[in-house]
């Protein structure tokens, strides 16, 4: 089977082409400013590397969030248009779990990858080796360092990406200092590699149906939820087509 | 064997609070669109809000696509190149559709021609008739108040600008405060019609030797008008306050457009862009060319005044023409606007 894998998630963006679970090619970059003008750029690059056309692939693997809103609309959008367009299958894999899968411990550590969410907050979820395989042992999540601290107390565990470090003086300050480590640098950047090969065994999802994982509703909505607590059952249908 | 191959083009629409797309032959005839809207949803936040907007469009752009193939029956060979409207517009849409074109450029080797969304509305007027060069035309809408120069097709300049809101946001400012629904203008034009002008708002820079517009005095005087009211609590009527307003507005527009257009001798008055729907202002306009002698106003039909990718199929058509491409790191420009003629 061959992939194309794409992770615009966050700040780094990652592209690569698998063929059998092999790498055929990769390009992984963490000075992108701007992942609308260099993921095409990026993905042209590396079919031509590989010497493969568009047509060629069998699916399209990307990395569905969480992460930044924009980033994760521009890798779903060119994954799902892609996918539609060659008549591809499409998977759609966490952000987070790509992070968690570059990480093997010798134990039955549970890794915890996480992204900045501002204010304190993090995108957050739990994952751990079992028979080979990457089980997720807690959900992907928008949630507090406190609250995340407070979920992990007593279980042995491995922090993963930029985020992990940044708040490094927070996790000292909530967790035992036994209980937890950090995953070496090189794990901190998602690469495409690691998620076509999570993505090569996942059922194809609908393309017309397929969205980011934001987890998160738009503030406007929360707010307008909570003036108006019946909710979206009494109020839709928003889009019209003519 | 000599037969000239149609060019066809697949258009994107995604700057504000539609998701369109289309497929038009030869820069004339509509051969499918499909166009999702989200009005009902910003309706809950009296405005369009950009990250619900970005999330509806990628909720939308799959189904539009599938939907102007399923009607047609073409498929990807059949098409010349994909267009996409890159600006001006909100960044987080924009973005939907340059990530969608791209990759169908990409997946089929396709050109990709980047349009200014302006342009296309412009050149949804072509669906009423051809244009003929040169043109000014009128754009009015809810991000937008521009005068523009057209010397020759696929060649724009901007002559004059709203110094302040666009017309279309003063609308819908008015609309608010008169208790009306997002976005209001189509509400305005009929509560005009049963009034009349007795408020006298005031007229911005109208005898002004530019051509610029401004809208924000006339909306202050227009909150004013009713928090006073509101205050000595005294009502006012409904009717009168939509004929006063709109009048001022269609006063402004129309004597800016005639001073341009003694200045600048064109064929044609185009008139697009959401407001362009406004039956006052295209009744006026179309009185004011009546007196230019020689002035043909094109106004774009109704249903393609609003936002939508028949007019982005248009403009793409012309800009495709004209040799314009993008490549691969086409981005989303929410500010692009037309130079200034000099
Ligand atoms: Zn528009």
């Amino acid at each position: 089977m061959k992939i194309l894998a794409i992770d615009t998630s966050n700040q780094p963006l990652s592209v690569a082409l698998l063929e059998d679970q092999k790498l055929l090619a990769e390009t992984t970059t963490t000075v992108s400013k701007n992942h609308s003008a260099t993921l095409m750029p990026a993905i042209d690059q590396i079919f031509k590397q590989s010497r493969l056309k568009p047509a060629d692939i069998d699916r399209v693997v990307v990395a569905q969030g969480p992460g930044s809103y924009t980033g994760l609309r521009i890798g779903v959008t060119t994954a799902k248009t892609l996918a539609y367009s060659l008549d591809k299958e499409l998977v759609g894999v966490s952000s987070l779990a790509v992070l968690a899968a570059a990480v093997h411990p010798n134990d039955d550590t549970i890794l915890v990858p996480l992204f900045d969410a501002r204010r304190q907050n993090v995108f957050a979820g739990a994952y751990q080796w079992q028979d080979s395989q990457l089980v997720n042992v807690l959900p992907d999540q928008h949630v507090s360092l406190n609250d995340l601290c407070q979920q992990l107390s007593g279980k042995k565990i491995c922090l993963i990406g930029t985020a992990a470090q940044q708040f490094a003086d927070e996790f000292a300050a909530n967790l035992a200092a036994d209980s937890y480590d950090f995953a070496p640098v090189e794990t901190a950047v998602p690469r495409a590699f690691v998620l076509g090969l999570l993505g090569e065994d996942k059922q194809p999802e609908n393309v017309n149906d397929f969205l980011p994982q934001y987890l998160r509703i738009t503030q406007a909505e929360a707010q307008w939820l909570e003036k108006n607590p019946a909710g979206k059952e009494n109020h839709g249908p928003y889009i019209q087509k003519y | 064997m000599n037969e000239e191959k149609d060019v066809i083009i697949l258009a994107f629409e995604s700057s504000c609070d539609e998701t369109s797309v289309a497929l038009v032959k030869n820069g004339r005839e509509l051969l499918a669109q499909s166009t999702a809207t989200q009005i009902k949803s910003h309706q809950r936040f009296g405005g369009v809000v950009p990250e619900v907007a970005s999330r509806h469009h990628i909720e939308q752009i799959i189904g539009c696509l599938d939907d102007v193939f399923s009607e047609t029956g073409l498929t990807y060979a059949d098409l010349t190149a994909v267009a996409v409207t890159y600006g001006p517009g909100l960044v987080g849409a924009l973005l939907v559709g340059v990530s969608a074109a791209k990759a169908v450029a990409f997946a089929h080797q396709l050109p990709l021609v980047p349009v200014n969304h302006m342009a296309g509305h412009i050149y949804a007027a072509q669906y009423s008739a051809p244009l003929e060069f040169p043109a000014m035309a009128l754009l009015v809408s809810g991000g937008h108040t521009e005068l523009v120069y057209l010397a020759a097709e696929n060649s724009y300049q901007i002559i004059g600008e709203t110094r302040d809101d666009a017309c279309g946001e003063a609308f819908d400012k008015v609309g608010r405060v008169l208790g009306l629904n997002y976005p209001a203008g189509k509400e305005i034009d009929e509560l005009a019609h049963q009034g009349k002008d007795t408020f006298h708002f005031p007229r911005a820079m109208e005898k002004d030797d530019n051509f610029d517009f401004s809208f924000s005095g006339l909306k202050s005087a227009f909150i004013n008008t009713v928090h006073h009211a509101d205050q000595i609590g005294e009502t006012l009527s409904k009717v009168d306050l939509a004929a006063s307003f709109q009048q001022s507005v269609v006063d402004v527009l129309a004597e800016k457009t005639v001073r341009a257009l003694r200045n600048y001798p064109v064929k044609q008055l185009v008139l697009a862009g959401g407001v362009a729907a406004n039956s006052q202002l295209r009744d006026r306009l179309a009185k004011e060319c009546e007196q230019l002698d020689g002035v043909q106003l094109v106004k774009a039909p109704l249903k393609y005044c609003g936002d939508n990718a028949a007019m982005i199929g248009i403009a793409g058509y012309v800009a495709y023409q004209h040799g314009v491409r993008a490549d691969m790191s086409l981005n989303a420009e929410p500010g692009l606007e037309f130079e200034w003629l000099k």
